[in-house]
């Protein structure tokens, strides 16, 4: 009787996940792949009853090579595994491979994570909680030109806020924010370690201090000049 | 052999770059070039001089000449008159407030005369990205004397007899953890270096890296043969990328000349370092975070037993230190734990590196010796208050820490008398504040910052400060009420005594350091819905004075006709319709419209 219970139990664990695979348009495989994954915004707007295009995941998922507008066939990963060949074989290289990732592609694509997952076998899961925990790593497309305005004490004593509302101010986003144009993304971050200069923020990997909303709105207009 | 009639120092730390002083250098070396000086005069990029507030810094040795707030445009002068005729570019020079005669020489500026420069001695005098700098004042001779003449139980004894206690801010007895880690059990062990310097206010380790790294890595490569450790890693925080750079390239120039690597000195003793960047979490400054930080996983701490001492890395016995600490060991090796323990107090030897900034004069690095008392510091070698404006506190601990009143000016600066009233040294940042501060929004300032930075692994610490915060948010927005002061106090006793690691543990002593100083200041926010220090916009108070001679241009400028009154008579602001945006203050012309 026993054997039976168990039968049926997984029976139904495989149709539930085939009629899974069904809706989504992937593989069983895939599915079981998922299961442990966090819900990713895609499947949260499915989840609302909204249509999600059928095998919209289909072209990326587990294959390095996808269409090209022209026709050609074209690997899209393959920044990614020249890194993972220089981080072969070094314990604890996840975090360096994850940085070194973002610096190549500009933040962490969805399809760039599964990629990782499988090619050095840790769950994707593992990787989300690692990505979603630092404050470095980036899941959306950011803009070209980073800002980073200081709120650390000596900043926030010294008038911080009032740079980081000029800024909010001028180019009409709030902080953690992209620009519609891709031009800036605003972040503000806890301290510098500038602080003698204090208020400070950084654009890219220039710092500057000593600043009053004024030099602010000019620091800003020098790097939408330079395109 | 090069030999240069004058040597030019400039400072390349990070705050004098943002301050231009990149172009000062080009412009410096591009003048040179015309002249055809570049065989008789050295310009050298150097790290952080420390006088921060004066940068961007020029030194022209072996005169001492100092030279402050230098721009592209007086490189010109400085090459004629100077270097060509030498004649001291008068204007350039620092001036004591309300002095008109210029100080020559840096050594006679009371902010470096007052200073005891051991761990930043080398800073802003030698180029930190050329290892024969840094060896030929005497870079590497503690490593060779420590492999060569000492046995490692030796060195650990050296250390412990110094008295060095970790500038991380735990204060631990350096020594003392080295022997832990060398008597555990284990082959494999692992020496780390904690550059994660996530304080905000605190840059004493970036500017110690980046102005001297060789340093710091002679320090690790002692602590490795002590504890009998082959493999050393740096976490450096991903915000400081000058400072990654430069040991970067340390590491490859003294790997190539063999001072790290295998078989050091034809000792046998091997010790390699690695960089680990870090990826933007304050909690990672923990060393149990750290360790998970650098195993790839997220930086949550764990509880201890057991000590990283005993199982730390990939459950190695690994001992962490900060980079000041590193920084202290090379000098203990050469002069000798004596000299060391000399210095400073009995139970906290030798020096620290303070980092200076808010409402200061005088603001940016300064190394004093233990025992120090504080209003030595901020008055004799900060300069004092900016703008005339009445002391209030110093916060020294960042976060983990507390305020220190006027009352407490005197006391004397080390670890335990700092512990006995309710500070602590923390990993040294200085923030000074004038009367203009309010202290309840300087303690929910850090609250918010902790909340932010909390792991959420343990209930007190996530749950904890987030009610704390909420509290401190209302009382900020004059939603205080009866019982609230009462209830922080519960909230911090639980936090403190029930968190997982220090962040958790710390995170209320900025509160309860408000509260035991300046409580009168949360009991006007809550009952009378007033900032005495005017900071907290919602509670600020606008009052018209006897000084009103009844123009009218504030009732113009009021945006919801709170201002009342006859012309040339005295106008007067109805509270419950003013909305504290201040208009009515900028316009007067008069002055006579306060705030408080």
């Amino acid at each position: 009787m026993r054997n039976k219970k168990v039968y049926h139990f997984l029976r139904f664990q495989v149709r539930t996940t085939k009629a899974s695979a069904r809706v989504w348009g992937l593989g069983i495989s895939q599915v079981f792949s998922y299961r442990d994954a966090p819900i990713l915004p895609e499947f949260q707007q499915a989840l609302k009853g909204q249509k999600l295009t059928k095998g919209g995941l289909k072209n990326n998922m587990n294959s390095n090579q996808t269409q090209c507008c022209c026709g050609g066939n074209v690997n899209q990963f393959e920044k990614l595994d020249e890194i993972l060949k220089k981080y072969q074989g070094i314990k604890g290289a996840l975090i360096p491979v994850l940085q070194d990732t973002q610096h190549a592609y500009g933040y962490l694509p969805r399809e760039v994570i599964q990629n990782i997952a499988e090619k050095i076998n840790i769950p994707v899961s593992q990787i989300y909680g690692v990505v979603t925990f630092y404050a470095q790593f980036h899941l959306k497309p950011r803009g070209k030109n980073i800002i980073r305005v200081c709120q650390g004490t000596a900043c926030h004593v010294r008038g911080g806020k009032a740079i980081l509302a000029a800024i909010e101010d001028i180019l009409k986003i709030k902080a953690g924010g992209t620009t519609p144009d891709l031009m800036f993304t605003l972040e503000t971050v806890a301290c510098i370690g500038a602080c003698g200069l204090a208020p400070v923020l950084m654009i890219n990997d220039d710092t500057h201090g000593r600043l009053t909303p004024e030099t602010t709105a000019e620091i800003l207009a020098k790097y939408t000049e330079v395109v | 052999m090069e030999h240069f009639r004058l040597k030019v120092l400039i400072c390349a730390g990070t705050g004098c770059m943002s301050s231009g002083s990149k172009k000062v250098v080009a412009a410096l070396r591009d003048q040179l070039a015309q002249k055809g000086l570049e065989q008789e005069i050295k310009v050298v990029e150097t790290g952080c001089h420390g006088f921060c507030e004066m940068g961007p810094l020029v030194i022209i040795d072996p005169d001492e000449v100092f030279y402050i707030r230098v721009q592209e445009a007086d490189v010109a002068d400085i090459v004629e008159d100077h270097l060509c005729k030498g004649q001291i570019v008068e204007r350039l020079l620092y001036r004591e407030i309300g002095a008109v005669k210029g100080i020559t020489s840096y050594k006679d500026i009371d902010f470096y005369k007052k200073q005891t420069r051991l761990v930043l001695a080398n800073c802003g005098h030698l180029d930190p990205e050329q290892i024969k700098d840094y060896l030929a004042v005497g870079g590497y001779e503690a490593l060779r004397k420590a492999l060569k003449n000492m046995t490692s139980a030796e060195v650990v004894d050296e250390v412990k007899k110094s008295g060095l206690r970790g500038r991380g801010g735990g204060g631990f007895p350096t020594g003392v953890k080295w022997g832990f880690t060398r008597n555990a059990v284990g082959t494999k062990k692992y020496v780390i270096c904690n550059a994660d310097e996530g304080d905000p206010g605190a840059f004493m380790d970036r500017s110690v890296l980046e102005g001297d790294p060789h340093r710091v890595i002679e320090g690790m490569a002692i602590g490795a043969y002590g504890i009998g450790a082959d493999e050393g890693y740096i976490y450096v925080r991903a915000e400081y990328p000058l400072a990654i750079k430069r040991l970067r390239i340390a590491i490859e120039q003294a790997e190539e000349l063999g001072f790290i690597g295998d078989n050091i000195f034809e000792t046998g003793f091997n010790f390699h370092v690695k960089i680990k960047e870090g990826a933007g979490a304050f909690v990672c400054g923990e060393e149990t975070a750290l360790m998970a930080s650098i195993e790839g996983q997220r930086g949550t701490p764990r509880s201890r037993p057991p000590f990283p001492a005993i199982s730390g890395l990939w459950g190695n016995p690994t001992n962490i230190n900060n980079v000041e600490t590193f920084a202290n060991v090379p000098q203990i090796i050469t002069k000798g734990a004596d000299w060391y323990a000399s210095i400073g107090t009995a139970r906290s030897t030798g020096t620290k590196v303070f980092a200076l900034t808010g409402r200061i004069n005088h603001t940016g690095l300064a190394e004093v010796p233990m025992g120090i008392t504080m209003r030595e510091i901020i008055y004799d070698i900060g300069g004092g208050i900016q703008g005339g404006k009445k002391f209030k506190a110093v916060q020294i601990g960042g976060p983990s820490g507390g305020c220190l009143p006027e009352e407490l000016l005197d006391m004397s600066v080390d670890y335990d008398s700092l512990l006995q009233v309710g500070a602590m040294m923390g990993s040294g940042g200085l923030v000074v504040m004038d009367e203009t501060t309010c202290m309840v929004d300087i303690s929910k300032f850090f609250l918010s910052f902790t909340q932010m930075e909390s792991c959420g692994k343990c209930t007190p610490c996530r749950e904890g400060t987030k009610r704390m915060l909420e509290i401190l948010t209302r009382i900020t927005e004059g939603r205080g009420k009866e019982g609230d002061i009462e209830l922080l106090e519960v909230l911090a006793k639980n936090i403190k005594l029930t968190s997982l690691c220090g962040l958790g543990q710390t995170a209320p002593n900025p509160v309860l350091s408000t509260l035991k100083y300046f409580r009168a200041e949360y009991e006007a926010h809550i009952k009378e819905k007033r900032c005495p220090a005017g900071a907290c916009i919602g509670l600020a108070r606008y009052n018209i004075t006897e000084t009103c001679r009844g123009c009218g241009l504030c009732i113009k400028a009021c945006p919801v006709a709170a201002i009342s009154g006859e012309k040339k008579a005295l106008h007067t602001i109805d509270q419950d319709k003013c909305i504290k945006c201040g208009a009515c203050m900028a316009k007067c012309p008069f002055k006579a419209i306060t705030k408080g």
